[in-house]
């Protein structure tokens, strides 16, 4: 590793305990992975919020670099494990929310936007095509190097935060465009619609990517058309299924690749199987859940318009992005879902809140959420399109 | 004469301790109770013994990135290995040696390590010797 008079500055200590922490956790990766140098980085996002996963020493860890840690650059911060200002109203324990308020503090502290989303390029984190950012949060990692172009590795939460108090990250993996050439082709034949259904694809194509680790990079073609919304559900579920942190979608995403020799044609049959997958036969369904990742506008509009002077009955939660909820406030959007009786859970979401044993079967439309859903809180999982998760709630 | 290693930085420091070895990949996340320090994998060869105090020789980390943490607070109560040897260190366990300050060489033949030695550790460069 080389490194210039100010990264060296950094790492002797002479800009702080938070800095050098940062620069030598840095420096460690890189030798690690082979960099030659540092590249600065724009934009960060953070991940490693939820009490739940961090525990006391994750938040006694944070507090000690919130002592003298200031970010350089944009960064913004990935969902907690509650809603920062409804949390009573989503059954949260009092010394839980406690906890999380101060973990939340740290990261305030030390500069960063505590936008709590998984959506970053939805709330004012938005990279351009070819800019070095170093992001966690692995649906945002896929969305920005693949959708946006952005060059990003799959950080951790202490990674991610060096970046943000030193400006920096090591140049290697997806920082290089030598990296970033698709290693195998799918064909797509059956037409594919709708957050599910994308998501449904991702783990088809995900799964295969997942049994073969010499294929990371997967080059996708016969998708003709993919909305944000879609590609947002088809990033998280390729990248939960499949590991996968870049994706080429011929039409779709800017990045140029060589096109790799081999072929895999994805058909019907394979949506069908990753669905049966997704979908527990005889699931008791008492949860319904959207917004894995966050709901976007169009999303909590289009819920708002299904569920006008209906009523739910089932506990059902959306959950978004406070900024993207702001709007709808704006708009009546939200007047009208929880008129029907649906809650929104900002900040946080199903994978991240301690919702263990609160429910026995989860509907969603996010293939991701269907595997948090069971790996980390047991639920039977129905997975099924928007308008279906909806039908499901407002049904007894 | 000596026998000496020449390995890789990772995280600095100069110890010395009893070497605890596993041919294993080792999680921290899951794979080590954070209270008591006692491995907890099942299956795993090193099950029911305790990383505590000893110079821990491994292949390479492996499971989730929550590990960082468990090393983390595995150190701050003093559960901790006062060292640990790999093969080829991962991010986790690499971060989670540099935030605990816990020394960490690796790119050392751990093969010719067997538990019970007793062993000097400079990581500042990158050194294990049998004492």
């Amino acid at each position: 590793m080389k490194l210039t008079q100010l990264q060296k500055e950094m790492l002797e200590g002479k800009h702080g305990y938070a800095t050098q922490k940062s620069m030598e956790i840095l420096n460690a990766l890189g030798e690690i992975y082979g960099a030659k140098e540092m590249v600065p980085v724009t934009s960060v996002q953070v991940a490693g919020v939820s009490y739940a996963n961090l525990g006391e020493p994750g938040l006694d860890w944070l507090a000690q670099m919130a002592e003298d840690g200031r970010v350089r650059v944009l960064t913004t911060l990935n969902p907690a494990g509650m809603d920062m200002e409804n949390w009573k109203v989503l059954g949260i324990d009092p010394e839980f929310a406690r906890n999380q308020e101060r973990v939340v503090d740290a990261f305030a502290k030390m500069g960063i936007i505590t936008t709590c989303t998984c959506t970053p390029y939805l709330v004012g984190n938005l990279p351009h095509f070819g800019e070095h950012i170093a992001w966690a949060e692995s649906s945002a990692v896929c969305f920005a190097n693949s959708v946006i172009g952005a060059k990003t590795n799959r950080e951790g939460g202490p990674s991610a935060l060096a970046a943000a108090l030193t400006g920096y990250t090591p140049l290697y993996g997806y920082h290089l465009e030598k990296n970033r050439q698709a290693h195998v082709a799918f064909t797509v034949t059956p037409l594919v619609k709708g957050s599910a259904q994308f998501g449904a694809l991702g783990k088809a194509i995900g799964d295969i990517l997942e049994s073969k680790t010499e294929w990371a990079i997967p080059y996708i073609t016969g998708i003709s058309t993919a909305d944000t919304d879609e590609l947002k559900a088809f990033c998280a579920s390729i990248a939960t299924y499949g590991g996968t942190a870049l994706f080429h979608m011929a039409g779709i995403t800017p990045d140029k690749t060589k096109i790799p020799p081999e072929t895999i044609t994805i058909t019907e049959k394979h949506l069908t199987k990753a669905e049966e997958e997704l979908n527990e036969e005889g699931a008791v369904i008492d949860f319904v859940s959207i917004g894995c990742p966050h709901a976007s506008l169009r999303e909590i509009r289009y819920i708002a318009e299904l569920v006008d002077g209906k009523q739910v009955k089932k506990e059902t939660w959306i959950t978004t992005a406070r900024p993207t909820k702001q709007v709808a406030d704006q708009m009546g959007y939200t007047q009208t879902i929880e008129a029907a009786g649906i809650k929104f859970a900002c900040d946080t979401c199903c994978v991240v809140a301690p919702i263990k044993g609160r429910f026995t079967g989860l509907c969603t439309d996010s293939a991701k959420g269907c595997y948090y859903g069971r790996g980390r809180n047991n639920f039977q999982t129905k997975h099924c399109s928007l308008e279906e998760c909806i039908e499901e709630a407002l049904t007894e | 004469m000596t026998k000496k290693f020449k390995g890789r930085k990772i995280s600095p420091g100069t110890t010395s301790g009893e070497a605890l070895v596993s041919s294993q990949g080792l999680s921290f996340y899951g794979g080590v109770d954070p209270e008591t320090g006692m491995v907890v994998e099942k299956g795993h060869e090193l099950e029911g013994q305790s990383v505590t105090g000893k110079v821990l020789v491994f292949p390479s980390g492996k499971g989730s990135t929550v590990g960082s943490y468990v090393l983390y607070q595995l150190a701050k109560t003093g559960k901790g290995p006062v060292a640990i040897i790999n093969k080829e260190t991962e991010t986790i366990v690499a971060v989670g040696c540099i935030i605990s300050e816990i020394p960490a060489v690796d790119k050392i033949p751990i093969a010719q390590i067997h538990t019970g030695q007793k062993l000097r550790i400079d990581a500042n460069n990158g050194l294990v010797e049998f004492i």
